[in-house]
């Protein structure tokens, strides 16, 4: 954990990895959340996955 | 003793039951994207274990690589996302039945692209202040995936123009077939202009792979992990459309509806 702190450039490669990860579960929540608003909608007849 | 039963009128409708509230909220999930939404997660954790830790820094580029296994799979999921948007825009213009459905997945599948793209640019700019100590250069690799990243974003503009769904498909469906050509012009750009991003590593034509075996693992896991991820964001992504659509059909019929009532009692 000490070698991975002490790494040169530490702070963008920790940034990329960190700014990847946020942006990808923010997006998967937004999709997840608006999924779920509009299933209350929808009726599960129209939903063809079901 | 009389006892005087409650009318009809007056009587409060019967809660729904535990069933039937469970029935009315099937999202779009289903057992297999959460199957598939759980092997996204160790898989993501499996790359941050071998990006950050396990893979050993390289010779050249030193611990800079370690952004690699990040910044590739992004861009190569980007093109992967395109090039299905590109496909499905394709199906849907010259296939008989016109289905919508092609053309939500080729939203979907732009929507996705649009953020690894710019997780590409964000992570390669990163890599660029380390590697060539500024986080940006007007090059022609850069300016094409810059060019790249513009188009799709001009793409889902357009799909939120309005309109009826087949003028949205029709109308986005010209641009997901012309900006898929972009995708060529970036990945050759090295070559053709000579520029300061370095050539293809993996996707050498000659085949040839210069990689330590970790390092290879550990982009391959970041290759794996923005597959999945992919493929679950797109199943979701695509079915959220498909109810916005329907929604958007069931308050077009009551608007008829209403007008038709108007029009009878007018």
């Amino acid at each position: 954990m000490i070698g991975l702190i002490a790494m040169e450039h530490a702070g963008y490669i920790f940034g990329s990895y960190a700014v990847t990860l946020a942006a990808i579960g923010g997006f998967a929540w937004r999709v997840v959340r608006q999924s779920r608003r509009l299933a209350d909608q929808v009726d599960d007849s129209d939903k063809y996955w079901c | 003793m009389t006892t005087s039963a409650p009318t009809p009128s007056t009587a409060t409708p019967p809660a729904p039951s535990p069933q039937a509230i469970t029935a009315r909220r099937v999202s779009s999930g289903t057992t297999a994207t959460r199957a598939l939404g759980i092997a996204t997660v160790v898989a993501m954790a499996w790359l941050v274990a071998f990006g950050l830790g396990f893979s050993p820094a390289d010779r050249d580029q030193e611990e800079a690589v370690r952004i690699m296994y990040v910044h590739v799979p992004t861009v190569w999921l980007a093109y992967l996302a395109f090039t299905v948007t590109a496909v499905c825009s394709g199906l849907y213009t010259f296939s008989r039945q016109h289905s919508l459905g092609f053309d939500r997945f080729a939203g979907a599948s732009a929507e996705i692209g649009v953020v690894f793209m710019a997780l590409t640019l964000v992570t390669g700019s990163l890599w660029g202040k380390i590697t060539w100590g500024v986080f940006w250069q007007w090059d022609a690799r850069l300016t094409t995936t810059a060019l790249l990243f513009v188009s799709y974003i001009g793409y889902l503009a357009v799909r939120g123009l309005g309109g009826g769904h087949h003028q949205r498909a029709k109308r986005s469906a010209v641009i997901g077939l012309l900006a898929v050509m972009e995708i060529p012009l970036v990945h050759w750009s090295v070559r053709m202009w000579r520029v300061g991003h370095q050539e293809a590593t993996v996707a050498d034509p000659s085949g040839d792979v210069k990689m330590d075996g970790l390092m290879l693992f550990s982009l391959f896991v970041g290759v794996v992990a923005f597959t999945l991820l992919y493929i679950w964001l797109l199943l979701h992504r695509s079915r959220s459309l498909a109810m916005a659509d329907r929604l958007d059909d069931h308050g077009l019929d009551r608007a008829l509806a209403a007008r038709r009532s108007e029009g009878i009692t007018s």
